[in-house]
């Protein structure tokens, strides 16, 4: 005969302000089994722990049920508490008369009905709880930080320095990401390559720091503390230890007509080339589908100018295999491409350039050497129209959401604008101006008040080319709705920050959850920004949600702090919430017929199979195994068996059985 | 294949040249139009502007009288039509408490209207040449081929989700088809910019105006004709010449043709038939075709 307590929370108002309360405690009481219950205002209180470990103590409890909140908010409380009281933790179940209850149904006998129900499910689940013990796994000690980026490159080095070793992967063939790409920064206007770039060199000199640049993640499997890592190594064709970067091939290279990704298309690259001067590592790549030889098996100028002999025609991609601990994701973002606003002339008009080109206009290593010409005739523009919310808050474009960087950055361009083209003039159109950042709306007043751009509150409707000219039609709507009609040398959209190409298969592959606009989810939007839903895989930047440098700087190394963190213990703790395969005294052996469907089932690769042997070592019988440091519960295989000879430890079938007729 | 024909109060009266251009093509492209049996007025830009019940209740007519007469296609040339008729059938299936009511007004049976709004679906002119462009390219035989410029106006493109247009803001449907037809369609800006609509009674002077800007464009881009597939497009764009000349300070003769009646000299029928002597900017098709690049 069980003996089971119940302890019924009010959670103040939350709960007794519906329920009723006491007449749940008196019904517990009633339960066959139960010989202790109460209620109590806030049993999450120290008072209210101490009620439940006395009770523990006193009455001999073997069970207990805590009617309260949802079992992710105390549960770990109150299993704590009923340890300490020397009960096993995995006997302390939560019926969860708050959100699944109070929170939903309106004040009468019916809730508190449902109350009294929630609570005889669990009494009867804990009738048959086992005492379970938490299982203990190793951890690998490395983290793999995945984008090199501004927020990867923080990452990498706050993990590299509290002394675990870090491996970063970069698809691109240095890194840097956007932000080597800008010209300054705002609210400071300080030279963005000129803060980036030390911290490149400090990656790429780190001893803690494996970098692997024009890299990608093929594969990840395992879990917390255990994932085993595929990376493939895209063949640069360069044989990195012989190159000493001297440069004379990218010079050389006879194929020159191939838009620079770098420089957004504004200027020309070379088939063997190195992305930008400061690029880390400074060693070129040969882009196949552009390269001469590889498109006609003639050429091989470079093979024959390295001095060095470090030209690999023949390379081929390279798949490494790394055991890493933990998963820092910092892959980016991407933006709206101006061929998707046909009111703006579907990409078609020269002048009219995203945010991103004009950054390369506007920096000194950029393709005009920082002096602001426009694309089609490299004249210095005298109007200059910003078009703020280009997509973004735009349901029409599929993004509802605030891009929050434009803002700030556009103030950035009009002013940088006006400091080079003295007598220019610059127009901002937009919905409304948030610069809520330290320094930001200050930063935006020196543009409109220091620097005279004139801001017009209000949407473009339409750009359309006249002449040598751009025609913007729009509206001032503080003017009483006048419509307006500029005629402007240039047009920079500020299109709208969205996920980086491949998040998706990104996601699945390392099992995270992604919202709808394909951003990564992080686990809790206020309470756990970094983790994902996925135990040992954080988020870091703008893979998450838009984000200007700052915030993708701190979320890196919020992120570092979790994977120092879980890197600091010895081992994991997991909870044993496992499958296990029936084991019975012979001559049964085992309900296992070993047909394996369950492998097959297992999202996980947690089952294989093991043979049961005689004392002589004879085979008597093939069943299958679950590797508990793999399972995660999921349950597909306990469904999956035909013999149910699978079940899971803590929700076993016969416990969902009795669950289910206790309703 | 044989169709609903509504054409409203403009093909019979200010754009008989439309209607003659419309009846005469589909004979050509062996489409058997019929006239939808008994149809009423779609409500134009007054109803839609007095009371939202008739205006929805006006085209609900129509299409009930074309369900009952065993149509499920029915093309509506003049746009200002197509988009009323379209309009009501997009209400009628999003608004129940309104489809309800129009069904007390008709005294229909209740629910017949959603039945039958599932079932005749509308077609403006485009769509129905569109369907038979495969057979247009195959018959043309004097391809009209000349630089044009292909315009859209409002009423074929918006709202979106109501007339399904190809691309709202910069539509092609039109462009394809003088291809078709041997044409060669320039790229310009004005595709879909206001010609001043009804407008063009009250404020005269206003329409030139709009309308001197997308004739400038046009000409600009060495069109040699401006397309339209409106009524009322082409009243502001023809008819209001005069505004339109003395809004810009000098004369222009570059004609303004239907889409139809395009189609119908690429396949070869003679002008009367197409009532291109009805315009006021006249169709001088005796000067030679520029050069097609």
């Amino acid at each position: 005969m069980s003996r089971i307590g119940v302890f019924v929370c009010h959670c103040g108002e939350n709960i007794g302000g519906t329920v009723d309360c006491a007449k749940v405690a008196q019904a517990a009481g009633q339960l066959r089994g139960v010989v202790h219950s109460v209620d109590y205002k806030y049993m999450c209180s120290d008072p209210g722990q101490s009620i439940l470990k006395d009770a523990i103590r006193e009455k001999k409890l073997d069970g207990v049920v805590v009617a309260a909140c949802s079992p992710r908010m105390h549960e770990p409380t109150f299993r704590r508490a009923a340890e300490e009281a020397g009960l096993n933790a995995f006997q302390c179940e939560m019926a969860n008369v708050r959100e699944h209850c109070s929170w939903v149904h309106e004040k009468g006998e019916a809730t508190t009905a449902k109350a009294i129900d929630l609570v005889r499910i669990q009494v009867e689940k804990v009738k048959r709880d086992a005492p379970l013990h938490p299982i203990k796994v190793p951890i690998s000690k490395t983290a793999l930080v995945l984008g090199g980026g501004i927020a990867g490159i923080q990452a990498a080095l706050d993990i590299a320095n509290t002394g675990h070793e870090v491996i970063l992967v970069e698809k691109a063939p240095s890194i840097g990401g956007h932000m080597s790409q800008l010209s300054e920064t705002f609210p400071t206007l300080d030279c963005s390559q000129c803060i980036l770039t030390p911290r490149m060199v400090e990656v790429a000199r780190h001893p803690k720091i494996t970098l692997y640049t024009y890299s990608e993640l093929e594969k990840l499997d395992g879990f917390i503390g255990n994932f085993k890592a595929t990376i493939r190594r895209k063949a640069r064709k360069i044989d990195e230890k012989a190159c000493n970067g001297c440069g004379v091939c990218t010079q050389k290279c006879p194929q020159k007509k191939i838009p620079d990704e770098f420089n957004e298309g504004l200027s020309m690259r070379r088939a063997i080339y190195v992305p930008f001067p400061q690029a880390v590592p400074n060693k070129p790549v040969i882009d196949t589908a552009n390269c001469t030889y590889f498109k006609t098996g003639k050429c091989k100028a470079c093979e024959k100018l390295c001095a060095n002999g470090a030209i690999r025609f023949d390379q081929e991609d390279e798949l490494i295999v790394r055991e890493v601990g933990a998963v820092v994701v910092a892959t980016g973002y991407k933006t709206m491409k101006v061929d998707r606003f046909p009111e703006y002339g579907y990409g078609q008009y020269p002048d009219v350039i995203d945010g991103m080109k004009f950054e390369r206009l506007a920096s000194a290593s950029g393709p005009t050497a920082g002096a602001i010409q426009r694309p089609s005739d490299g004249k210095a523009p005298q109007t200059v129209v910003f078009i703020a919310c280009a997509g973004s808050r735009d349901e029409q474009k599929h993004v509802a959401y605030c891009s929050k960087i434009c803002c700030m950055y556009t103030a950035k361009h009009a002013m940088l604008y006006k400091h080079k083209v003295h007598g220019g003039k610059a127009y901002v159109f937009y919905m409304d101006v948030r610069a809520a950042g330290k320094s930001y709306d200050e930063f935006v007043r020196r543009a409109v008040e220091d620097d005279g751009v004139k801001y017009v509150r209000g949407r473009v409707s339409r750009v359309y080319q006249d002449g040598g000219q751009l025609v913007v039609k729009g509206v001032d709507t503080l003017l009483g709705g006048e419509p307006l009609e500029i005629r402007a040398d240039l047009v920079v959209l500020a299109t709208a920050v969205q996920a980086q190409e491949g998040s998706e298969e990104l996601a699945q592959k390392l099992h995270v959850s992604y919202d709808k606009y394909r951003f990564f989810a992080e686990a809790h939007p206020k309470l756990r920004p970094v983790e994902t839903n996925t135990a040992g895989i954080f988020l870091a930047g703008a893979c998450q949600a838009p984000r200007d440098i700052p915030e993708s700087v701190a979320q890196a190394s919020g992120a570092a702090v979790k994977v120092a963190a879980l890197f600091s213990q010895p081992e994991l703790t997991r909870e044993p919430i496992v499958a296990v395969v029936d084991r019975q005294p012979p001559p049964v052996f085992s309900n296992c017929v070993g047909c394996l469907l369950c492998k097959s089932a297992c999202p996980y690769q947690a089952i294989d199979q093991e043979t049961i042997k005689a004392r002589n070592g004879d085979p008597i019988k093939t069943v299958a195994r679950v590797n508990p440091g793999l399972c995660q519960g999921c349950g597909t295989c306990v469904a999956t068996c035909r013999t149910k000879a699978i079940d899971l430890q803590g929700f076993s079938n016969e416990q969902i059985f009795a669950e289910v007729m206790a309703i | 294949m044989k169709i609903g024909y509504y054409p409203g109060c403009s093909l019979l009266g200010s754009s008989r040249d439309f209607g003659e251009s419309v009846v005469a093509v589909a004979r050509a492209l062996e489409v058997e139009l019929v006239d939808v049996p008994d149809w009423n007025c779609c409500g134009a830009s007054s109803a839609h502007a007095m009371d939202h019940l008739l205006s929805v209740a006006l085209p609900a007519s129509v299409l009930a009288s074309a369900a009952r007469a065993g149509l499920t296609e029915v093309v509506a040339p003049c746009a200002s039509c197509f988009n009323r008729l379209a309009s009501a059938r997009h209400a009628i299936q999003k608004d129940p408490a309104l489809r309800k009511q129009v069904e007390q007004v008709l005294d229909v049976p209740a629910g017949s209207l959603a039945t039958l709004a599932e079932k005749v679906r509308i077609l403006n002119v485009i769509d129905l040449l569109q369907r038979c462009s495969d057979r247009i390219a195959a018959k043309v035989t004097q391809p009209f081929a000349r630089a044009v410029a292909c315009y859209y106006g409002c009423l074929l493109v918006r709202p979106g989700e109501v007339v399904g247009a190809d691309r709202v803001e910069d539509p092609v449907s039109m462009d394809v088809l003088v291809e078709k037809a041997g044409g060669k369609p320039v790229a310009w800006s004005f595709k879909t910019e206001c010609c001043g609509a009804a407008l063009s009674i009250p404020n005269t002077p206003l329409v030139g105006k709009l309308g001197a800007r997308i004739v400038e464009d046009a000409a600009a881009r060495q069109a040699e004709a401006i397309v339209v597939a409106c009524p009322m497009c082409h009243s502001n764009l023809d008819m209001r010449r005069g505004a339109i000349d003395d809004a810009r300070g000098k004369k222009s003769g570059l004609p303004v043709l239907f889409i139809t009646q395009v189609v119908g000299l690429a396949l070869g029928l003679p002008p009367s038939e197409l009532g291109l002597e009805r315009h006021f900017v006249p169709v001088n098709l005796s000067r030679p075709a520029a050069p097609v690049a």
